[in-house]
């Protein structure tokens, strides 16, 4: 008996193991012109939700130009993440709110 | 001889620029109502900029720009109202508020006689100095002289708001060279 249920708990740790890790979502606020947090990690296939908790519009607008999403005041948006690197992000309307994403493959 | 026309613009919006500040200094240590006055009339008068720009201004991104000024001074104002009315408290009209007024009316019926390019060259030009003011006013002046809490945060995110428009409004400009 003992023995049956090692192998159960064996088996399910295995499963556990053979199943790829599922893409994660990562948020990032929008808040008093500040995104937080301000360096992010994340991997290729992770989705970012910016969340604008402004009344005002903002932007997520990537420098190197790999995206430019639309935040309207009190609003979220998303994009899947499907380069690696280091991109810094800025607000069109604001540059003064600026961040860092680190995609690792 | 244009370019030469340009640069005196800029020279003279340089030049009475820090005078609106030193308005700002005169009113020794501006009360909380006066304060709501004087953000509240910055805001309105970059409004009413944005919409002569609106019907003025040639180049997409200025017009762009422009809109951008007007969703943000909005929602900054209808803030503002919001929060007075909360606080019980009624804006009240100062000689800072007045001289801001004056120089903007001057400066709409300067630009009213503008067209096209340099219109949008003016207007522009003019946003980075008056956002540049409006900054200098709010950082040495106003944020300091609030005493209520709100008050004094809600200027504070102004401040941000406006020193990202100075920036954004140095970017246009640079775009248009």
């Amino acid at each position: 008996m003992p023995g049956r249920l090692s192998t159960i708990a064996a088996a399910v740790v295995f499963v556990a193991m053979a199943v790829p890790a599922h893409a994660a979502t990562i948020q990032i606020m929008m808040e008093n012109l500040e995104m937080s947090p301000k360096d992010a990690s994340a991997k290729v296939g992770d989705t970012i939700e910016w969340i604008n908790k402004d009344v005002f519009a903002h932007t997520a607008t990537a420098r190197n130009g790999d995206f430019d999403v639309n935040l309207p005041a009190k609003k979220s948006a998303t994009f899947v993440l499907k380069k690696a690197g280091t991109v810094d992000y800025y607000c069109r309307y604001h540059p003064n709110m600026k961040a860092t994403l680190k995609i690792e493959p | 001889m244009f370019v030469r026309w340009s640069a005196a613009i800029a020279a003279a919006i340089l030049l009475s620029s820090p005078a609106l500040l030193q308005g700002a200094r005169a009113a020794d240590k501006p009360t909380d109502p006066q304060i709501a006055h004087i953000a509240y009339t910055a805001g309105v008068i970059d409004i009413n900029a944005a919409k002569q720009a609106q019907k003025k201004a040639k180049s997409k991104d200025v017009k762009a720009f422009a809109a951008d000024m007007l969703r943000d001074h909005e929602a900054v104002n209808k803030q503002a109202l919001a929060l007075v009315k909360k606080l019980n408290v009624t804006p009240e009209d100062n000689d800072t508020s007045k001289a801001l007024s004056k120089q903007a009316s001057d400066k709409l019926a300067e630009l009213d006689k503008l067209s096209g390019a340099a219109f949008d060259k003016a207007y522009v030009a003019n946003e980075v100095a008056y956002h540049k003011t409006v900054n200098g006013a709010l950082e040495t002046q106003l944020i300091p002289s609030a005493s209520n809490a709100e008050l004094k945060n809600l200027l504070q995110t102004g401040l941000k708001i406006f020193q990202g428009h100075q920036q954004h409004a140095e970017h246009v400009a640079a775009e248009l060279k």
